[in-house]
């Protein structure tokens, strides 16, 4: 059974299609690609998978159970956690206290526990910071776990994007551009990053990402997008060269 | 009866229009509530008594001085107050420094004339005339005369001059008109003088339709204004005219029919009512929000 | 205590400091909202209004006693705070605001036309039962109750609504339910400073709770930090004395309050003491340490 699918999702903005009857499946433990000229409808699909918007048509199942219509903490809570195209930490929280939020969904703080400072409250604290601990060091941010979160160079806010993702334990990980503003050698850090998230930790990998020269080496499937639809889906080598990918990329590069 | 109330909330709502306008064009392009815009017009109503009473003037000169005197002093505002704020700091930072110029101009206004009521001078001759049994003055014509040209000239400079034009690319995207080379300081400083002169000619025409300005006059009208331009859709020009007229007229009914003691809860009943069931008002459009 | 601080100190110092502690309370409440949450409400005084006519009108028409009339006025302040707040914290921020001033208005004019609130007149002959040692305890309390929730992954969770509201939501928060829970705390400080408000001075009216009062409010937040307490507090007592000690140029207050948003606005959007914490003062310490070592 695929962990996420999509079917003929469609998204409109008075008038304008921004998907189109769009199938799609992610299946357990795999690494998919989406990639797409600008405007394709790429980051729409990431924002009606997290319930950021809800589709004007079609369904979406994660793990079996429809999410259509849930607000976005509750899909969250499921097990689904996201980056953002244009970072969106907490600028003014410390790089520790944004993990430790990345772990509400997994770990509720309750209003009273918290305002009275009951045990029950303390130990999901010293919880969350274990795990804060876990991953700021997996990613190499635990000398910096004080800071302002807006006060890290941005590598550093990408990486921390991702560890309070992490947080989250999700059983599906959104990427929207990762390696954006990134330098090549960063982009081999970050790759062999999302490979170890996927080995190590389990977790379903869909990424939306330009940089074809990393879709092309981790994903092992990918779908590619134009003007809101699926054109092409397979393997890299097969995506690669199918002839309306390659038009409607060359038709990029030709304007 | 219901005839003559009807055209008492048409005076009143026309005023409050000219009112919204400059609310729902400052929102539109910078989305901010230009919480001083009601002080603007409290200057404005000042500035027409200055002239009229001071300086002899007649009512109509007085009219367009109080306008041009508010230009200046909208665009003075917009660049002490919110230029330095903008593109740096929240939008938060940028209401709250609105207020601090509302706070500061109705102070202003306060230690220059006092605290109370100053009544304007007789400067019409007002007559009544009767059609069949329903009685209108030729104050009222004249209120609703101006501000119906006046609304009429923003339409026009708005839909077919290129600064109209300029000022509503700025307001789908100020980013992408920057980009498009639009100055686009210039035309949010434009948009502020725009809003803040048809504040004033609104102000003035107040000050005689109920023969008395104030300095705190401004807070209540300016904030039953905002109400009608979210009834209206924030960000609609017609929508602030219609909005402002509907208001005008639901509260002069809502005093007649049901309740003198309530008249300045009804506006803000209207706004909450609005913003519960429908957030984007009359006429304005559904945004959806950008990630 | 209270005898023994009439004793001591000069009954105008002391009336200063009540309304200080009435005022940090209140401005607290307001923190939550506005500081923490980042929501804007400039309709505070409007719930400081409801508690303080809750509490006059249980002891003075019904003989409740003190404690249990403050605790009903916070309790009604923060029933209404709920009411008003779920249908529109869905709103974008500047609505908010517009519907926040709305309420306190129309609750101005309910209470200007309320026959057991004495309408224009408003009511008066309260004992005074609010003592300056009950203010202190009271504000010890909820110093430490705010802090505690502020340190905690909830109050955290506050910030980050602040900070950045789909992220928060996308990291599984309930934003909705939050920031409702933020205003209805808010409102219940608010009518709990009420309460005490109105049993102090012995005499309220409409006109004490307008919007100028919900400006005042948002001052003393704006003016400390938003969303550090020391800051709030800082604000409130700056707030509360200054007047006092520009009496004679009682004229310029407000103008002076104007020119002083939006001059901090400017340049320090934060507060003086915005978001300030212990460990950036340590840092700064060691670097300058480490600076004098090698010079």
């Amino acid at each position: 059974m695929p962990i996420l699918k999509l079917e003929k999702i469609t998204q409109e903005f008075g008038g304008l299609r921004a998907l189109d009857s769009v199938d799609l499946e992610v299946r357990e433990r795999e690494i998919f690609g989406v990639i797409g000229p600008n405007g394709a409808g790429k980051t729409t699909l990431f924002n009606i998978i997290t319930g950021i918007y809800v589709p004007t048509e079609g369904d979406l199942l994660f793990k079996g159970k429809k999410l259509n219509g849930l607000p976005a903490h509750k899909i969250a809570s499921l097990g689904i956690a996201r980056t953002f195209q244009n970072i969106r930490l907490f600028g003014r929280l410390s790089v520790e206290d944004n993990v430790k939020i990345g772990s509400m969904a997994l770990m509720p703080a309750g209003f009273w526990s918290s305002l009275l400072g009951l045990p029950s409250e303390r130990k999901a604290g010293r919880k969350a910071e274990e795990k804060s601990r876990f991953l700021l060091k997996m990613l190499g941010l635990y000398e910096k776990r004080k800071e302002y979160a807006s006060s890290l160079a941005y590598g550093e806010q990408r990486k921390l994007e991702i560890a309070r993702a992490l947080a989250l334990e999700p059983s599906l990980l959104l990427l929207d551009e990762p390696a954006a503003g990134m330098n090549p050698a960063e982009k081999d850090e970050l790759m062999d990053l999302i490979r170890r998230i996927r080995d190590d930790m389990g977790i379903t990998i869909l990424l939306v990402e330009h940089d074809m020269h990393l879709v092309m080496n981790i994903c092992e499937r990918i779908a590619a997008f134009d003007y809101g639809r699926k054109i092409a889906e397979g393997s890299p080598d097969r995506v690669k060269n199918d002839e309306r990918v390659i038009m409607s990329y060359l038709g990029d590069l030709g304007e | 009866m219901f005839w003559e109330q009807l055209i008492n909330g048409l005076t009143l709502g026309s005023t409050y229009a000219l009112i919204a306008l400059g609310y729902t064009m400052v929102y539109g392009i910078i989305q901010l509530i230009n919480f001083a815009h009601g002080e603007i017009y409290m200057w404005g109503a000042f500035a027409g008594l200055f002239l009229v009473t001071v300086l002899g003037v007649n009512i109509f000169v007085a009219l367009i001085g109080a306008m041009i005197f508010c230009t200046l002093l909208g665009m003075l505002m917009e660049k002490i107050a919110y230029r330095p704020l903008r593109g740096k700091s929240s939008r938060l930072s940028a209401l709250i420094s609105a207020i601090g110029v509302s706070i500061f101009l109705s102070t202003l206004m306060v230690l220059l004339r006092g605290p109370n009521t100053t009544r304007y001078p007789e400067v019409l001759r007002v007559k009544t005339f009767s059609l069949g049994a329903v009685e209108i003055s030729s104050l009222q014509i004249i209120i609703l005369l101006v501000a119906f040209l006046l609304m009429a000239a923003l339409t026009f400079m708005v839909q077919k001059t290129k600064l109209g034009k300029a000022m509503r690319a700025c307001s789908q995207d100020l980013d992408a008109s920057y980009l498009m080379g639009i100055n686009v300081n210039r035309i949010i400083s434009f948009t502020f003088a725009i809003g803040s002169a048809l504040a004033a000619a609104g102000g003035v025409m107040v000050g005689i339709y109920y023969n008395a300005v104030w300095p705190y006059m401004g807070t209540m009208a300016g904030l039953k204004a905002f109400s009608a331009a979210v009834l209206g859709g924030i960000g609609s020009i017609p929508g602030a005219m219609l909005g402002g007229i509907i208001l005008g007229v639901l509260e002069i009914l809502g005093v007649a029919y049901l309740s003198s003691s309530y008249k300045d809860a009804i506006a803000f009943a209207i706004l909450i009512l609005v913003l519960l069931v429908r957030p984007q008002g009359i006429m304005g459009q559904k945004k959806m929000k950008k990630v | 205590m209270d005898a023994w601080f009439a004793q001591y100190v000069d009954a105008y110092y002391l009336r200063i400091m009540v309304l200080i502690g009435i005022n940090i309370i209140l401005a607290l409440g307001l923190n939550l909202i506005t500081g923490v949450t980042g929501q804007l409400s400039m309709g505070h005084a409007g719930f400081m209004s409801i508690g303080a006519y809750t509490a006059a009108i249980l002891t003075l028409h019904y003989g409740t006693s003190f404690v249990l009339a403050l605790l009903s006025g916070s309790l009604m302040a923060a029933f209404f705070g709920f009411i008003i707040g779920i249908p529109t914290l869905r709103l974008e921020g500047d609505y908010l605001a517009m519907v926040t001033i709305g309420f306190a208005e129309i609750i101005r004019v309910f209470f200007l036309n309320f026959e057991l609130g004495g309408k224009a007149v408003g009511l008066y002959g309260m004992q005074q039962y609010t003592t300056f040692s009950m203010v202190f305890i009271l504000v010890i309390l909820v110093v430490v109750l705010n802090w505690q929730l502020l340190k905690s992954r909830y109050g955290r969770a506050l910030y980050a609504i602040r900070e950045n509201e789909i992220a928060a939501e996308a990291c599984g928060v309930n934003t909705t339910g939050m920031k409702v829970a933020a205003f209805t705390m808010g409102s219940f400080l608010a009518g709990l400073a009420g309460g005490l408000y109105s049993h102090y001075m012995g005499y309220i009216a409409p006109q004490d709770f307008g919007f100028m009062r919900s400006i005042e409010i948002l001052n003393m937040v704006v003016l400390g930090g938003m969303g550090s307490i020391p800051g709030v507090m800082l604000g409130a007592a700056v707030l509360t004395v200054l007047p006092e000690m520009l009496r004679i140029v009682a004229d310029y207050r407000l103008l002076f309050y104007g020119a002083l948003l939006v001059i901090l606005m400017i340049f320090r959007p934060n507060g003086i003491m915005g978001d300030m914490r212990l460990y950036d003062l340590k840092q700064r310490l060691r670097t300058k340490e480490v600076k004098t070592c090698r010079s």
